[in-house]
């Protein structure tokens, strides 16, 4: 599909968004940002206004942020955009023949380009006991409100937080948990946390964090079950080799699965995600895919990748957008990630996944350092703590293509990237 | 409340009234004013809401912070030295009547 020419331009007079995150919110506030005067109608499964998930894991659930705080957009904003919104109502089917979107309600809703920005839903582990009172998940502000109130409830009993996955959901709530007091345990399958995302070094940065912080880390290790008590409330969680851990309170942080029932059931190629190609559509050149349900081939990695963040969410939206308004472009963004825990603020530009180099600069002891990413000559991506300057470099160097930086200059004594970008935008 | 001109680089004018509690960011997200990304919510990290203020401004702006100044290190559009973060610049009845110039990108 990636060979395939730059679609045509065909007029368009009706998009429909099917998900109201931030993928399906930002692409109806870019078509209209770009002047697209059609109907646009924006379908979402939550009866909530469009909002950000980031603080979820974060002020949310440790009570500094509201709901009200999260939302994207006030409601008079939808009306004055001339944007419909169709809030707690879910599309059931699609009728690519049609072009229309049936909902569970339903209404059926034609369309000229119709954009799937279906997100993911959270996997849950097939243990024994997962389906016990006090095991939980987070993605929506639902789940944020139950999860907020079962933390509480925990707090005041004298209970234990057990969080299965040291990814960054999980690694969030820890570090929110042990903000409100509450002792947590994390289990780990993989040999480190964070593995997919964070290289070796940093990825024990943010262990030795955890630890001093008073969370209990386990890694390689699995839970084999849940155990609850008499009134079907889990209280212990046992693990390989048999070992039992207090869990009062259990949430699965151990990824998600993306959300492409509805793109399947329409006949769309599908795997680990809806396929798109370069401009992000799917197989089926009337629908796009966006955010966190579409898998799409990225020429700056030589692969295809599905990445779950805002910034995927919302460049992905403006690109998609672009091509209904008839000005296609490839979607190249550069990703970048961030997770807060504790004071830790951790940026990650690029993907550092592959990297065959990893040059440390900055101050590792005082906890503001960036690790750059190496493979070969080239820089695939920096994880950045509390160095945002760095993260901003980085993420420069690499929208130029990533080849100007070399890791035996990165390597050098004394190396340090704002100098290094001062030096490099001199004229010649 | 306050009355800023987002001026965008094709040389045309968006005048909005913003009321407060809100930032220059959040005053152009609720009127869709195409070219303030915002991708990080307003925390200062992600530099996707720069604007230049405009050079003859003599309205009071809140000192930058170090987070703010890194972050102007890698915005997609040239630093300068009007170049702040428009999701760090409060509204409030003192900057009625600010004008800022909406870079040609954002990231």
């Amino acid at each position: 599909m990636a060979g395939s020419p730059a679609p045509p331009a065909p007029p368009v007079s009706s998009v429909v968004i099917v998900g109201a995150g931030q993928a399906g919110a930002d692409t109806a506030a870019a078509l209209r940002g770009r002047g697209f005067s059609g109907r646009i109608t924006l379908v979402g499964e939550e009866e909530a206004l469009p909002y950000r998930r980031p603080p979820l894991s974060k002020g949310y659930l440790g009570g500094t942020v509201d709901a009200g705080d999260l939302e994207l957009l006030p409601a008079s904003s939808y009306a004055d955009q001339g944007i419909d919104l169709v809030l707690g109502d879910r599309a059931a089917r699609i009728d690519p023949e049609e072009r229309s979107v049936v909902l569970d309600s339903g209404t059926r809703l034609s369309y000229d380009r119709l954009v799937l920005a279906t997100g993911a839903r959270p996997r849950r582990l097939p243990v024994p006991g997962a389906d016990l009172d006090g095991v939980m998940t987070l993605r929506g502000l639902a789940d944020a409100a139950a999860l907020r109130e079962a933390l509480r409830g925990t707090l005041r009993e004298g209970g234990h937080l057990l969080v299965v996955g040291g990814g960054f959901v999980g690694l969030e709530l820890a570090a929110t948990a042990r903000g409100m007091g509450l002792e947590a345990t994390v289990v780990e399958v993989g040999p480190r946390l964070m593995a997919r995302a964070l290289s070796p070094g940093m990825s024990e940065h943010l262990r030795a964090e955890h630890l001093r912080q008073g969370v209990r880390v386990l890694l390689r290790r699995e839970v084999a079950a849940l155990r609850g008590d008499a009134s079907g409330h889990v209280r212990v969680a046992e693990l390989d080799g048999g070992e039992r851990v207090q869990a009062d309170l259990v949430v699965f942080g151990v990824g998600v699965r993306p959300g492409a029932e509805l793109a399947a059931a329409a006949g769309l190629e599908v795997g680990d995600g809806i396929l798109v190609d370069r401009w992000l559509r799917t197989s089926d050149p009337a629908i796009h895919a966006i955010g966190d349900c579409a898998r799409f081939p990225s020429a700056r990695y030589g692969r295809q990748l599905r990445l779950e963040s805002v910034q995927n969410a919302s460049d992905q939206a403006r690109c998609a957008a672009a091509a209904i308004c008839g000005d296609p472009a490839p979607y190249e963004a550069v990703p970048w990630f961030w997770t807060e825990q504790y004071a830790t603020r951790l940026q990650i530009a690029g993907i550092t996944d592959g990297h065959d180099r990893a040059v440390t600069v900055g101050d590792p002891s005082g906890g503001r350092f960036s690790v750059l990413c190496f493979r070969g000559e080239r820089l695939l991506g920096a994880e950045s703590a509390g160095r945002p300057a760095d993260h901003m470099i980085v993420r420069r160097l690499l929208a130029a293509g990533g080849a100007g930086l070399s890791p035996g200059e990165a390597a050098r004594p004394g190396f340090d990237l704002k100098e290094y970008q001062g030096r490099s935008r001199q004229p010649a | 409340m306050a009355k800023i001109t987002y001026k965008h680089p094709n040389g045309t004018d968006t005048v909005v009234d913003v009321p407060s509690p809100n930032t220059v960011m959040r005053g152009a997200k609720i009127n869709n004013i195409d070219g303030i990304e915002a991708q990080c919510g307003g925390s200062a990290q992600c530099g996707t809401c720069h604007v230049y203020v405009d050079e003859a401004n003599t309205l009071p702006l809140p000192p930058m912070h170090e987070s703010e100044d890194d972050v102007l290190y890698g915005t997609a559009c040239p630093r300068r030295p009007n170049s702040r973060l428009s999701c760090q610049l409060p509204v409030t009845d003192e900057i009625d009547g600010l004008v800022v110039h909406l870079p040609e990108a954002q990231s």
